[in-house]
């Protein structure tokens, strides 16, 4: 199998606009310097604590948002080779930036299922009109038939006929949920960014929400960018899991290996801060100091090495690349 | 039972029943919940949204959110002065006084906690001023009088000794409210008690280990992290060393590696402090690592409670089998409960959780079970296990 979205050197500033003039004062480095693949057909799990980039690098990947500079590579048919930097091949599926009608026709492929349904929702419209709506807007269907897709559609998440002439407010949370992955599978997409999709529901809702998707993954073969702050829930679903710190990617790895050999620093205090559930266990916990910096100015060199323990004089000066240190295990650290 | 708490007893929640008067109707957020807590222990309360747990909790502030009413049951707690008394037959006035002293509270959301128009020390010295005044003014004039005995200390401190002997009596007498009225001595008054207050509040602050607690002091809530900010939210909650803290969700809106620093925190504090603690949460992993016992609720009812480790070994209600069978492990598959909490309006008749049970019997549908004491320590409400009266018949797995 290929790979079906790469990032290479990808990176995302926000202005920060001052002064009288509103002149550009700085950046604030959402993303800075990102580069992997993802396979086709896996499940990619993005892990990391709020405000290190995760939503923006799902956004920028999906072309929500414009890249500030680096390439994006994507190919519905899932067959990126896996060094991308053969460029001549490349600039086929450069998507980094496309415009109008040619964006318009890619976004069929590429979907977002967003962290709460009760905003991703239009309280104004039916369900049958939401979730319709990508067909409308592509071309694709409309009138009845657009209804009986709907239908499709809604039947495969588990909602029914009975609910297709309702408001969003009727629905509960997790049910809501259920219709953004509807609305973002009417296309039949390739590639779906989750942003933390069971976040706002319950913890028996969250075990069903998670199953659909696997579920839905198997039968249509999806490949996923599921992002989230939950690392339980991220081992549990994910077939290689990245950590971001910072706007960077510190680590990747599978799953497994990732949990019980986790090599960058941040990683490992990560880790030790999930409760577990079994009171039994004690686990040495390792406390981090402070809080993460700000993405505006960040530290120089290694941007862990102000909470980082094992810091070393070259931490502060110089900047780790992504290496591979173990088969298919990548870390940014300069203790490997 | 009897009314009175046994001597290592803090709290005992009796029957609650609350209910909520809706236009769709009466919804029966908490129905008979008992509960019982240790003097220094930590009481976890699991459940899923609109379970009652946060009704339960703030009901024991008697701060029952309208359209709410407490319908029966009592809640009896051991006050400060040793007496026990039926939380829900205080006056207002005498809540006022138990509230932030004897009973605090921690929320979920410290940015919705905290008002964003007042500096994080205005926010911190309100707790304190209202509730050790006195402590304060005697602190106030024993430094005024060390002043003026070293020779220092001209008309200003013999005014505002003057005024803190005065507010000992009565802070609420006419001269008092006159004097402070008048330009110039009006804010000379409360200078030394200002600063008795903000040593005290940076103390605490250092105590939370807030960095830098002299800046963050002056500082408003906005231009604090989340995790900043539930600090301040506890130091406010533990300001006058209450003798039971009720945290509700405190770190489900923050980042685990912050959420391990607020859990370490308050653990930390809780030895220092020697406060119970109420803790509600829907996450199984910090119910395991922070509680000694836990209390398990489903609309309304409390379904088991347990020691924290036999609970997690040998759950005994679907419901809590269920809910960790919920968390996701690699490897496994998900196992959700199926359905959907029902609606309090129209509860399920008998026990709540029988539509959703895989064990549910003809009895399920017709009788509410009763929390029935299973050995010594763990009781459960479910018709699969008969209790000491019926001997080991347990069913179930």
């Amino acid at each position: 199998m290929g790979n079906i979205v790469a990032a290479i050197n990808l990176r995302k500033y926000f202005p920060i606009v001052g002064g009288v003039f509103r002149r550009k004062i700085g950046d604030v480095k959402a993303v800075d310097g990102v580069t992997f693949t993802i396979k086709t057909g896996e499940t990619f799990g993005l892990v990391g604590e709020s405000g290190c980039g995760k939503t923006t690098l799902g956004k920028t990947l999906i072309r929500l948002l414009d890249p500030t500079s680096g390439r994006i590579l994507f190919d519905p048919e899932g067959n990126l080779p896996d060094n991308p930097k053969i460029e001549e091949r490349m600039n086929d599926y450069d998507i980094s930036s496309v415009k109008g009608g040619k964006l318009k026709s890619l976004r069929r492929y590429m979907q977002i299922v967003y962290q709460n349904p009760s905003t991703s929702l239009n309280p104004r419209m039916l369900v049958k009109d939401i979730v319709a709506e990508p067909l409308v807007v592509q071309g694709l269907a409309k009138g009845k038939e657009a209804e009986e897709r709907v239908l499709q559609i809604l039947e495969r998440v588990g909602l029914a006929r009975e609910h297709l002439y309702r408001y969003p407010h009727e629905f509960s949370g997790g049910q809501k949920q259920r219709i953004a992955i509807a609305r973002a599978l009417i296309t039949h997409p390739k590639f779906i960014v989750l942003d933390e999709p069971t976040s706002s529901v319950d913890v028996s809702v969250r075990a069903s929400l998670l199953d659909l998707f696997k579920e839905l993954q198997r039968n249509m073969g999806l490949t996923y960018l599921f992002i989230s702050h939950d690392l339980s829930m991220i081992e549990a679903i994910s077939d290689r899991v990245a950590v971001m710190y910072l706007g960077k990617i510190v680590e990747i790895a599978d799953p497994k290996e990732l949990f019980n050999n986790p090599l960058h620093p941040y990683t490992q205090a990560l880790f030790s801060a999930i409760p577990i559930p079994d009171p039994e266990v004690k686990r040495e916990r390792i406390i981090l100091g402070g809080e993460p910096p700000s993405p505006a100015n960040p530290p120089s060199g290694c941007r862990f090495h102000p909470r980082c323990r094992y810091v070393k004089d070259i931490c502060s000066k110089q900047e780790p690349t992504l290496i591979e240190v173990k088969p298919g295990h990548y870390v940014a650290c300069h203790l490997y | 039972m009897e009314e009175i708490l046994s001597p290592d007893e803090q709290l005992r929640v009796k029957d609650l029943v609350v209910r909520f008067y809706t236009y769709e109707g009466i919804v029966k957020a908490v129905e008979k919940a008992r509960l019982n807590l240790k003097k220094g222990e930590t009481l976890g309360i699991v459940g899923e949204t609109g379970s009652g747990k946060s009704v339960t909790a703030l009901t024991i502030l008697a701060l029952t959110p309208p359209p709410g009413k407490v319908e029966g049951g009592s809640i009896l707690f051991r006050r400060i002065s040793g007496s026990i008394d039926d939380i829900l037959k205080l006056r207002e006035e005498q809540l006022i006084k138990l509230r932030g002293r004897e009973i605090s509270m921690i929320f979920q959301e410290p940015n919705a906690a905290l008002d964003p128009l007042y500096t994080v020390g205005d926010q911190v010295a309100e707790a304190i001023l209202s509730h050790r005044l006195s402590e304060m003014l005697d602190k106030a004039i024993e430094s005024l009088k060390e002043e003026i005995k070293d020779g220092g200390g001209g008309f200003s401190s013999r005014l505002q000794l003057w005024a803190y002997n005065e507010m000992k009596k009565n802070p609420e007498a006419l001269k008092l409210r006159l004097v402070k009225k008048l330009p110039i001595i009006g804010k000379m008054i409360s200078k030394k008690l200002n600063q008795v207050v903000r040593e005290e509040i940076v103390g605490l602050l250092r105590l939370m280990e807030i960095p830098d607690p002299e800046r963050v002091i002056d500082s408003y809530p906005h231009e604090l992290s989340g995790g900043m900010q539930q600090r301040i939210v506890i130091a406010i909650a533990l300001a006058c060393s209450p003798l039971l803290l009720l945290a509700d969700e405190p770190t489900t809106s923050l980042d685990v590696t912050v959420q391990a620093q607020i859990l370490d925190l308050i653990m930390r504090l809780k030895e220092r402090f020697g406060a119970s603690i109420i803790y509600i949460t829907h996450d199984m992993g910090v119910i395991a690592e922070i509680s000694d016992r836990v209390a398990v609720m489903y609309a309304g009812n409390v379904v088991e409670v347990a020691p924290v480790i036999e609970l997690f070994k040998k759950p005994l209600h679907p419901y809590t089998k269920a809910l960790l069978e919920a968390i996701p492990r690699p490897g496994a598959t998900f196992k959700s409960i199926p359905g959907t909490v029902p609606n309090l309006v129209n509860p399920p008749p008998g026990c709540r959780f029988h539509p959703r049970c895989p064990y549910a019997m003809p009895r399920c549908r017709e009788e509410i079970p009763e929390l029935r004491r299973i050995t010594k320590e763990h009781y459960v409400a479910c018709h699969l296990y008969g209790g000491e009266e019926h001997g080991k018949h347990s069913g179930g797995d």
